[in-house]
């Protein structure tokens, strides 16, 4: 497994080679900084822990400044750990976007968009009752039953109600990078990735 | 912002494209080119454009002509490598930067005026 960090910067359409517009996505991505490289021996597990973004030393903790003098680099604001990495590099040395090639298959991990307190409608898809007369009054997004009385005489666990939707860790897969541009350590993803405009992904395949 | 930008200035670096100018009203004709397997050829498509949207390098124009008594609307991508080019034929008069009422109208009524431009006469 290999990956970086990236800022997710927002969405455009670009023309490929046979003349189909595609939609991707614009993500800044690196250069991250190598934080640390855990080993079986050391800490019974392999990863690198990686770093990316800028941090004002006076709001980091002394321990974490520490932490990135031992890497020499200044504080940053993500660190993230990727297991198992395919790359080898050493304490200290950076990873950019040149680890993807333009056409490979890659998965993005990013937190979605807060939708707040949503029925279950829009949170689990219910279809909702369906008419509005046949003496619906005002109950037409409701849930409808959610268990029976004498039998089992409670709500089953995992019943899915209204509730906070969005924020969540999601990780969507098989999407294609489409074009790189090294210098600017931009990489264009076919289709959306999860989160805001400005929002933390992890670009990995 | 400034990412999108810069992403469309590299990508349509080597499109050095120049198509006239035309706006909603115009009567135009885009020559599309279709690619069928190895082949390429290109078709025509003429109408009224009812619609510029968008900006930069993604805008797009929606074009609209009566074929058959039926009315066929296409979506071009303004910056498409697959147009070939357009041509204008004519320029309207109209007063609406969307002309979605033409969707209604049909034969007599859905005629679009032709702008008169001031053209400069010799003199004798």
């Amino acid at each position: 497994m290999k990956g970086i960090i990236g800022k997710k910067i927002g969405m455009t359409s670009i023309f490929e080679a046979n003349g189909k517009q595609t939609a991707c996505t614009i993500i800044e991505a690196g250069p991250c900084v190598v934080t640390q490289v855990k080993t079986v021996d050391s800490d019974g597990y392999d990863a690198l822990q990686i770093a990316f973004g800028e941090a004002k030393a006076k709001n980091t903790p002394k321990a974490q400044i520490h932490h990135f003098n031992a890497a020499n680099t200044t504080p940053k604001s993500v660190v993230k750990e990727l297991r198992n990495c395919s790359i080898t590099k050493q304490l200290g040395e950076s990873i950019t976007c040149d680890i993807f090639a333009e056409g490979e298959k890659v998965s993005v991990i990013g937190t979605t968009k807060g939708k707040g307190f949503q029925g279950v409608v829009k949170r689990h898809g219910f279809s909702g009752v369906g008419e509005a007369t046949h003496g619906q009054h005002d109950r037409q997004r409701a849930p409808g039953s959610i268990g029976g009385s004498s039998y089992p005489s409670r709500v089953f666990k995992g019943m899915r109600m209204a509730g906070r939707m969005g924020g969540d860790s999601v990780k969507v897969k098989a999407l294609r990078v489409v074009k790189i541009f090294p210098e600017q350590n931009y990489i264009l993803i076919s289709g959306s990735v999860p989160g805001h405009n400005g929002s933390i992904v992890l670009i990995q395949n | 912002m400034d990412a999108i930008v810069f992403v469309h200035q590299q990508l349509n670096a080597n499109a050095s494209k120049s198509y006239p100018t035309f706006k909603a009203g115009d009567n135009i004709t885009v020559n599309y080119k279709i690619i069928e397997g190895v082949k390429e050829r290109i078709q025509s498509f003429k109408g009224d454009v009812i619609k510029r949207q968008g900006t930069g390098a993604t805008q797009t124009f929606t074009v609209r002509k009566i074929s058959d008594g039926i009315g066929v609307e296409r979506i071009f991508p303004y910056y498409s490598p697959n147009i070939d080019s357009i041509v204008l034929n004519k320029s309207g008069r109209v007063r609406r930067a969307k002309l979605y009422y033409q969707r209604e109208r049909s034969g007599k009524s859905a005629r679009i005026q032709e702008k008169k431009r001031a053209v400069q006469v010799k003199a004798k």
